[in-house]
C-alpha cells in the first residue's frame, strides 16, 4: 500500500466519527522506484491531505517532508521529489492501519489492506 | 500503445482459477478490457495521468489495463483475497505498479477527490439482485471526473434512470455494444460457451 491509497482510506465502522487518517503501524516497508511526473504532482497537491501525507512518510521512516507544501512549486523540483518518493514509491508491505478512534487494526499482508469489516461493526 | 499490443498483453493474464459464483465472478476478457481503457483514453483523456480506481477487479485485467496506459496511479478493490493475490501476480508479470485494496465495494467511503476515474466490470446483479446497482452507485460517489461501466443491454433503460435520478450523473452515455463471451465456468451453465450482450456506459458525476 502506498500513501496516495493511505490517504483516501478511513475507518468505516458504524457511529465512528473520527475515522481519519489511520495510523500507520509498519512492520515492513519497502520502497519501489516509479516514475517522476512533476505535472501530476503539482495537481496532487491540492487534493492531498498534507499532514495524513506528512505523518504516514514519517511513521514509515521517511522524515523529509515539510510540515506545510510551499507555495510555488515552480522550480522546487528538490521538494516534488520528496512528494514524488512520499506519495508514489514508499509501500506499506506488511503492517496495520490503525483507527484513531477506536484503536481498531486493520492488518496489511503482501502489501493488501484488509479493510473488511465484521459483521458487527457495519 | 496500439489496441492490439494492449489485448495481447492482457490475453497473457492469470485469470479466476476457482470462480466463486455468489460474487459473479467472470473474468473481463482481454478484448473487451482492452476496447473500453483504449476508448477511455483515446476519446476522453481518463486514463493517462489519472488516478483510476478498478471497482470489483478480480484478478486486475481493468487494472493492468490502465497502467499500460500510463495511468499515474492504480487502485484494484475487491472482496476476495485469492482473486487479490492473482491480481498481485498479474501486475508484477506485467512490471507495472498497482495498489491493490480488499474490501466490500458496497461500503466503501473513500475520503477526498483524489479518485479521477473509475473503471469497473461489476457483477450483473444476476445472483444477487441490485448488485450491479450498489457498484455504480459507489463509482459515482468516488470519481470526480467519469466512470467506465459494463451492464447488460437489456437494463439500459434501467441503468440510465438510476445514474441520472439517483446518482447524480451529470450524463449517462451507451458508447457501445459489445459481446460479453462467458466461458462455462460455472455447474449450472447448461451451453458450453454463451454470448450475452453487454453496454460500455461512460457516466459524469455532477460534481463530488
Amino acid at each position: 500500500m502506498r500513501l496516495i491509497v493511505h490517504n483516501m482510506l478511513s475507518c468505516n465502522i458504524r457511529g465512528v466519527v473520527n475515522k481519519f487518517p489511520l495510523r500507520i503501524e509498519p512492520e515492513k516497508v519497502i520502497v519501489k522506484e516509479v516514475d517522476f511526473n512533476p505535472d501530476f504532482l503539482k495537481h496532487m497537491i491540492a487534493k492531498i491531505d498534507w499532514k495524513a501525507l506528512v505523518d504516514g512518510a514519517r511513521s514509515m521512516g521517511y522524515p523529509e517532508l515539510p510540515d506545510h507544501p510551499p507555495t510555488t512549486l515552480e522550480s522546487d523540483e528538490s521538494f516534488l521529489r520528496k512528494f514524488h518518493h512520499s506519495l508514489l514509491e514508499l509501500n506499506l508491505e506488511e503492517g496495520s492501519l490503525v483507527c484513531p478512534e477506536t484503536g481498531r487494526k486493520f492488518s496489511v499482508n503482501k502489501g493488501i489492506p484488509n479493510m473488511l469489516l465484521h459483521e458487527d461493526e457495519v | 500503445m496500439k489496441l492490439k499490443q494492449l489485448e495481447g498483453l492482457l490475453g497473457d493474464l492469470e485469470q479466476f482459477s476457482n470462480p466463486k459464483v455468489e460474487l459473479e465472478q467472470y473474468p473481463t476478457g482481454p478484448h473487451i478490457a482492452s476496447r473500453m481503457l483504449f476508448t477511455a483514453e483515446n476519446s476522453y483523456g481518463d486514463i493517462t495521468d489519472k488516478v483510476v480506481a478498478d471497482f470489483g477487479c478480480g484478478c486486475g485485467t481493468l487494472s493492468a489495463a490502465a497502467a499500460l496506459l500510463d495511468a499515474a496511479s492504480v487502485i484494484g478493490f475487491d472482496i476476495d483475497p485469492q482473486s487479490l493475490e492473482t491480481a498481485t501476480l498479474n501486475a508484477e508479470e506485467l512490471e507495472v505498479e498497482i495498489d491493490f485494496v480488499q474490501c466490500d465495494i458496497t461500503k466503501l467511503e473513500l475520503k477526498g477527490q483524489i479518485v479521477n476515474t473509475v473503471v469497473m466490470n461489476p457483477p450483473f446483479g444476476t445472483r444477487k439482485k441490485g448488485a450491479d446497482m450498489e457498484f455504480l452507485s459507489a463509482a459515482m460517489k468516488v470519481a470526480s471526473d467519469a466512470v467506465y461501466s459494463l451492464h447488460k443491454t437489456s437494463t439500459r433503460e434501467h441503468i440510465k434512470r438510476a445514474a441520472l435520478r439517483d446518482f447524480n450523473a451529470k450524463s449517462a452515455e451507451v458508447l457501445c455494444e459489445l459481446r460479453y463471451d462467458l466461458p462455462k465456468l460455472y455447474k449450472f451453465h447448461k451451453r458450453k460457451e454463451v454470448d450475452i450482450a453487454v453496454d460500455l456506459w461512460r457516466f459524469e458525476p455532477r460534481q463530488n
